[in-house]
């Protein structure tokens, strides 16, 4: 019987399993995916340790000297030791104002990821497992979402909080409103590329054979059908995530976002837009660099990812 | 009563053109124990009279005529809920190709386990006891180290074991085997069938055995439906179906074995193909490709005829007895 001589695949660690995959092979020999991963950790780890990093804390407002404002980054003739990246206009530190903005706008973006992803995967799963009516009422709902743009829908949404709450509510529920609105509006994405997965796997036999066994549609979907659907969903998590983070700052950069006194990236290149013109050109340049930076890694990864996880195109 | 019997079973896929019939009064009955056979081409409606036992056709198509019965209930009509509780619990199938039956992304413990666990109420820990003791059945080495593995882990035999074995796991009456060895080469083909069928003896289980396979089904089933266009067309002892075939079709099937041929010679086929089933002929479908066509088999759709321990849907058997009976 030479299929019993096979090997039996010795117990192996999650790691060393890791480490022998398709996917950390590929991972190793490109240089793009290393470095993008590494330059995106490095964002991650910062964003997080801010609170410890931090030279000076931006929302202490106790901590602020108007007399402070607008010095140049270190490098320049007339910059200080005591602020690396110069200061903005209100006296704020930038490095640390622009670690707290990169911890916010990471935030918004991966939160608002989640909650597209969330919407977008039970109404993908139930249209495609479905099909029929279902499919068509949820299809076409996520259609009409699509034809409205994210900006607009998030425009007028925000817009119309703010006068109906006043900016002192405002400010304060301005990060879960944008969380909220951002992860609304593309939720179709998700939806669409859910369903389109689901509609190829679930005319799979292994799916017909979970039906002979009599499960539950919900756990042949949940279970069964959903992890085989992962990869395109991976893939673009990471371009939402990049794509909730630019949403995010051309909100704030119309001054929809967070407000002045908590700021994400994009309220900080906005901030910085009215000073460009008087020289202080880094208030808007350097948060726009890291902006521009944290975007064009995600995208980069994601770009990796999916030629990593697209069967079609795995030479070898 | 018999364990399962299926009375006149039709089965419709509404397509934009009309309806198509894929299957037609398709009647037969399987007892505790027994194994029956349904042979027949390509499209003969086999996999959609298996998928309509359990009531698995998918839409378009829905089982529009007949019933099927089991113990007492009728399958066609009961609930999603009491049917969930029949499938893979007293009736389990085995798929064609299993690289595609098992889940990519759980492990073979994890599937076993889910199976036990859907249907009854037992802890992680006893259902994992309950599948190492299936795939010790099912001859698997190191079955402790198999449950941890991955499909993609094992070869196509091993996994056809770890799927019998699945399919053996709530102890089922009756196991609906749909070419359950087709896709595996044909040393391993013996294998399979032979364990699959000491177990369903073992156990007193009911094997359907779906085949392309003459042979397959002459070595181990007592009854044969051959099937044509939707159609049983002819039903019986497989001994008798074998030795002394009364359709033409059947003849034609048992002649086109590759045993039946002098060597050097061409091998014997039935000319022509199956109808599609938006177009199979009035009267006989069959009456394009028979050599023993009467006037009527291009009117009439015959009836069925008993003939020894046989029934046949065919008019020129029908004619014969006739005939003799005249004398």
């Amino acid at each position: 019987m030479s299929e019993e001589t096979l090997a039996a695949p010795a117990p192996v660690t999650g790691w060393q399993k890791f480490k022998q995959s398709h996917l950390y092979y590929s991972f190793v020999s490109s240089k793009v995916a290393m470095v993008s991963f590494a330059v995106f950790a490095v964002y991650v780890v910062l964003a997080i340790l801010a609170p410890l990093i931090a030279p000076y804390n931006p929302y202490d407002l106790a901590m602020l000297d108007i007399m402070d404002s607008e010095i140049p980054p270190v490098w320049q003739p007339d910059g200080e030791d005591r602020f690396f990246l110069g200061t903005d206009a209100q006296g704020r530190d930038m490095l640390s104002t622009i670690l707290y903005g990169t911890r916010i706008s990471l935030m918004i973006g991966i939160c608002a990821v989640i909650l597209q992803a969330f919407i977008g995967i039970v109404v993908g799963l139930c249209a495609g497992y479905f099909g029929g009516k279902i499919d068509n009422l949820l299809m076409r709902i996520a259609d009409i979402q699509l034809s409205f743009s994210t900006l607009m829908v998030a425009i007028v949404v925000l817009a119309v909080f703010q006068a109906a709450f006043g900016a002192e509510r405002y400010s304060e529920l301005a990060l879960p409103m944008l969380i909220l609105v951002i992860g609304i509006a593309e939720w179709p994405q998700y939806a669409r590329t859910v369903r389109a997965t689901v509609l190829a796997e679930k005319h799979k036999e292994y799916v017909d054979a979970a039906r002979v066994m009599g499960f539950r549609p919900m756990r042949i979907m949940v279970r069964h059908i959903l992890p085989n659907s992962l990869s395109p969903i991976l893939v673009i998590s990471t371009v939402q995530v990049a794509n909730a983070i630019i949403s995010e700052a051309s909100l704030s950069f119309l001054g929809l976002g967070m407000p002045v006194s908590e700021p994400s990236l994009g309220s900080l290149i906005s901030s910085g837009f009215d000073y460009i013109f008087s020289g202080s050109w880094w208030i808007t340049t350097i948060p726009a660099i890291v902006l521009v930076l944290l975007v064009l890694v995600m995208n980069l990864l994601g770009d990796w990812l999916r030629d990593v996880l697209n069967p079609k195109l795995n030479k070898g | 009563m018999a364990l399962l019997e299926v009375k006149n079973l039709e089965v419709q896929f509404a397509l934009r053109n009309g309806a198509l019939t894929a299957l037609r009064d398709v009647s037969f009955s399987l007892e505790r124990g027994d194994r029956l056979g349904i042979v027949g081409e390509s499209g003969a409606g086999k996999s959609v009279a298996a998928f309509a036992i359990l009531n698995l056709i998918s839409k378009p198509g829905s089982i529009s005529n007949g019933e099927v019965l089991f113990e007492g209930q009728d399958l066609s009509k009961i609930s999603a809920e009491a049917l969930r509780d029949i499938r893979g619990n007293k009736i389990s199938m085995i798929f064609q190709d299993p690289m595609m039956t098992l889940n990519p992304v759980l492990t073979i413990g994890d599937q076993m386990v889910e199976c036990l666990q859907a249907h009854r109420n037992i802890s992680s820990s006893d259902a994992r006891a309950i599948a190492l003791q299936k795939l010790q059945q099912v001859q698997i080495p190191s079955p402790d180290k198999r449950l941890d593995a991955y499909p993609h882990e094992l070869s196509g035999g091993m996994r056809q074991r770890v799927i019998i074995a699945i399919a053996l796991l709530l102890d089922p009456a009756i196991i609906i085997a749909d070419e359950p060895t087709t896709a595996l080469d044909v040393t391993i083909q013996a294998e399979i069938m032979e364990l699959l069928i000491s177990l369903c003896e073992f156990n007193n289980v009911g094997l359907i055995l779906i085949t392309h396979d003459l042979g397959v089904v002459s070595q181990v089933t007592q009854r044969t439906i051959v099937m044509y266009a939707g159609r049983i067309i002819e039903q019986g002892p497989t001994r008798e179906i074998i030795n002394d075939a009364q359709h033409p079709y059947t003849q034609g099937l048992i002649n086109a074995l590759p045993q039946q041929t002098i060597p050097g010679q061409r091998l014997n086929q039935i000319r022509g193909s199956m109808p599609s089933l938006d177009a199979i002929p009035n009267g006989c479908a069959f009456n394009p490709r028979c050599d023993y066509t009467l006037d009527a088999c291009f009117t009439q759709l015959p009836s069925y005829v008993r003939s020894g321990g046989c029934s046949v849907a065919c008019h020129m058997v029908a004619q014969q007895q006739a005939d003799l009976n005249h004398d």
